[in-house]
């Protein structure tokens, strides 16, 4: 019996496709790219079959992402130079969400004339490649209200990668407006470790290389604390105190798994890279119900060195998380138990 | 990681000839997967009977349901041209390569500064399509031999600017006060021979273009030298393999069963690359820069050789 069957037979999606990232019982920095689309199976279930990822959160994801635009216009940029790009995006976004999800939307093209027809919206729409006066918002900023991924795109020049265009309202400790304009090197400048090791300029190498005919993908993590999509600098006063305040009874509610699944694509037009941030929370009683995830997890958060739980945002409060973890999991473990009673 | 390209069967839809020594072939899909669309400034590769040549393609980036390639009669060349002027006709299948993005027009650039001297045009066909729907501003400085212009059709284009030379001469002449004249973030663009490539970058050099403005792309390669003999170990497969005079270290790995890509033959294109883990390459290509040659690790095997008597490659 594997220990699959040991589950309940009706996981929701969110936990069946949950894109569990650890391979293994430790989590270091590396370029872990791989060819995209293809089915990731996990313990119960599996995810990757698609680029675009339509789930249980869609309406209520776009409509937070209004508010937040409506807040704070820049969460959306595109660069003057950028606007090709974001057409690119435009187009390759929507085919990407007809491809994983025919029951629902429909993609025509003839010349520069696309229909777009979203069900789960009641979204029709027909608009001109290049006219921006045919859709409601600037193009980056109206395909992020069909999607629920961010969206980044770089400018490849003088032998390096630049962040000139994005829609993220999602960002996981980080600021869109902060970074706009910077080189792929100099905004990844805060990530610890992976300097001295040579991960970033082999990874910029990597996505400078990459064709339209192949996407690829690779997976981040954090923690966050409540189901909060928008973990960005801005909000910071919002959301930070919540690390410090957090109490070990609130771990398995309020403490989310938070999974980014990164897919990197080359614009076929423009040139421009393409980056989707695809955020996923799990709630850590949810993990539990796969206890191979809890324990992994466990295992992973607690041996992450200082600086790189630091750098996540989660050294004041893992311990909390670990150890509320290790009860449950023993309080799950029927040998255990016995034992205990 | 470049993952093969795999190749499309397009049936010939159409054929013109402009003038009598340029032919325009317009391909379809033949089967039922689309074309895709491409990057501005894209050339393919087309399976000519034994050869296989790179071609620009000259129609709009967005259109997908036709590509359009301009082939010069290249008289005394390997024969690909002479292929697809004499043996193909309307309807015939040829087997293609996807579009591979060699030449794409800087994004950044407040302003184009396009120039091109003979079948050197064909990439800007592509920019000046995708320029006209972006609004990009672009100049196009085009020189060509004779009075006949078998690429008319871009002064139609909407936005075009275009200033036609006849004779390498009259180019040179305009040159210094066309490159003096370029507003601030303007970039350059030159394709044609690489004689007349050097002459203009060179000459943008020295009246302070800046090196990341400056944008070409040859249209002739170099000549592979016979060179001396000498060895390849492969490091990954194990192989060791004589490379004799007059064979190219692509050939001698190919002939191995090594599926080295490759492209253009003349040390141009850079797809077949090859890291090099011990030896000395001898240079011979116009693809890796300066500080890339010097420091010995990569080598393109369709044109470059050994310094000495070995090579250990990364293959």
């Amino acid at each position: 019996m594997t220990p699959a069957d040991l589950l309940p037979q009706t996981l929701p999606a969110r936990i069946a496709r949950f894109p569990f990232p650890f391979p293994r019982d430790e989590y270091r920095y590396t370029a872990n790219v791989q060819p995209a689309p293809a089915f990731e199976p996990t313990v119960v279930g599996g995810w990757g079959d698609t680029v675009v990822e339509v789930d249980e959160h869609y309406l209520a994801e776009l409509e937070e992402r209004a508010e937040i635009l409506a807040e704070d216009p820049e969460r959306s940029i595109t660069l003057p130079h950028m606007k090709a790009a974001a057409w690119d995006a435009v187009l390759y976004t929507l085919q990407g969400f007809a491809d994983a999800r025919p029951d629902v939307a429909r993609l025509s093209i003839d010349g520069d004339r696309v229909r777009w027809e979203n069900d789960l919206l009641n979204t029709a729409i027909e608009f001109v490649v290049g006219d921006e006066s045919t859709l409601p918002l600037d193009p980056l900023t109206w395909v992020g209200t069909q999607v629920q991924e961010d969206i980044c795109l770089l400018d490849q020049r003088e032998g390096h990668l630049w962040l000139d265009a994005g829609l993220v309202t999602f960002a996981a400790d980080w600021s869109l407006a902060f970074d706009i304009g910077m080189s792929f090197l100099e905004f990844h400048g805060p990530v610890p470790r992976v300097h001295e090791a040579g991960v970033m300029p082999a990874a910029e190498q990597f996505l400078m290389r990459l064709t339209p005919e192949q996407a690829y993908r690779r997976t981040n993590w954090t923690l966050t604390i409540d189901r909060r999509m928008d973990v960005s600098t801005e909000k910071y006063d919002v959301w930070g105190k919540d690390r410090r305040l957090l109490t070990l009874e609130e771990v398995g509610e309020r403490v989310h798994l938070r999974v980014e699944v990164q897919h990197l694509v080359r614009l076929p037009v423009s040139g421009a890279v393409m980056f989707y941030i695809r955020s996923s929370m799990l709630p850590m009683h949810e993990l539990l119900l796969v206890p191979e995830w809890a324990a992994r997890a466990r295992a992973v958060i607690e041996e992450l060195p200082e600086d790189m739980a630091d750098y996540k945002g989660i050294a004041r409060y893992r311990h909390l998380v670990v150890q509320w973890l290790d009860a449950q999991l023993e309080a799950d473990d029927p040998q255990s138990a016995a034992e205990a009673a | 990681m470049t993952a093969a390209a795999v190749p499309l069967t397009v049936a010939v839809a159409g054929i013109e000839e402009p003038t009598s020594d340029v032919r325009t072939l317009r391909l379809v899909s033949a089967t039922s997967a689309p074309l895709s669309p491409f990057a501005p400034g894209s050339n393919i590769e087309v399976q000519c009977g034994e050869r296989r040549n790179a071609y620009s393609l000259i129609g709009d980036p967005r259109d997908t349901s036709q590509y359009a390639i301009s082939v010069l009669r290249v008289a005394d060349g390997s024969g690909g041209s002479r292929f697809l002027h004499d043996e193909v006709r309307r309807g015939d299948l040829l087997t293609i390569s996807p579009p591979k993005s060699a030449f794409a027009p800087p994004a950044a650039a407040r302003h184009h500064l396009l120039i091109a001297a003979g079948i050197g045009v064909t990439p800007f066909l592509s920019y000046a399509r995708a320029f006209a729907r972006t609004g990009a501003s672009y100049e196009l400085h085009y020189v060509h031999r004779a009075r006949q212009d078998p690429h008319a059709g871009l002064l139609g284009l909407p936005g075009a600017a275009v200033r036609r030379y006849v004779g390498r001469e009259s180019l040179a002449a305009s040159l210094p006060e066309l490159l003096d004249a370029a507003g601030v973030g303007t970039h350059l663009s030159v394709c044609g021979p690489p004689a007349m490539i050097d002459e203009v970058l060179d000459l943008a050099r020295t009246r302070g273009w800046p090196e990341h403005r400056l944008h070409s792309e040859r249209f002739v390669g170099v000549e592979a030298p016979a060179g001396e003999p000498f060895t390849a170990r492969l490091a990954r497969s194990g192989q060791t393999i004589a490379i004799p005079s007059g064979t190219s270290l692509l050939d001698a790995v190919r002939g191995a069963g090594v599926d080295l890509p490759y492209l253009c033959r003349q040390g141009v294109c850079g797809e077949c690359k090859v890291r090099v883990l011990a030896g000395t390459p001898a240079h011979h290509d116009l693809h890796l820069t300066s500080a890339q040659k010097a420091a010995g690790d990569l080598v393109m095997a369709c044109v470059s050789r050994c310094e000495g008597d070995e090579l250990e490659l990364d293959l």
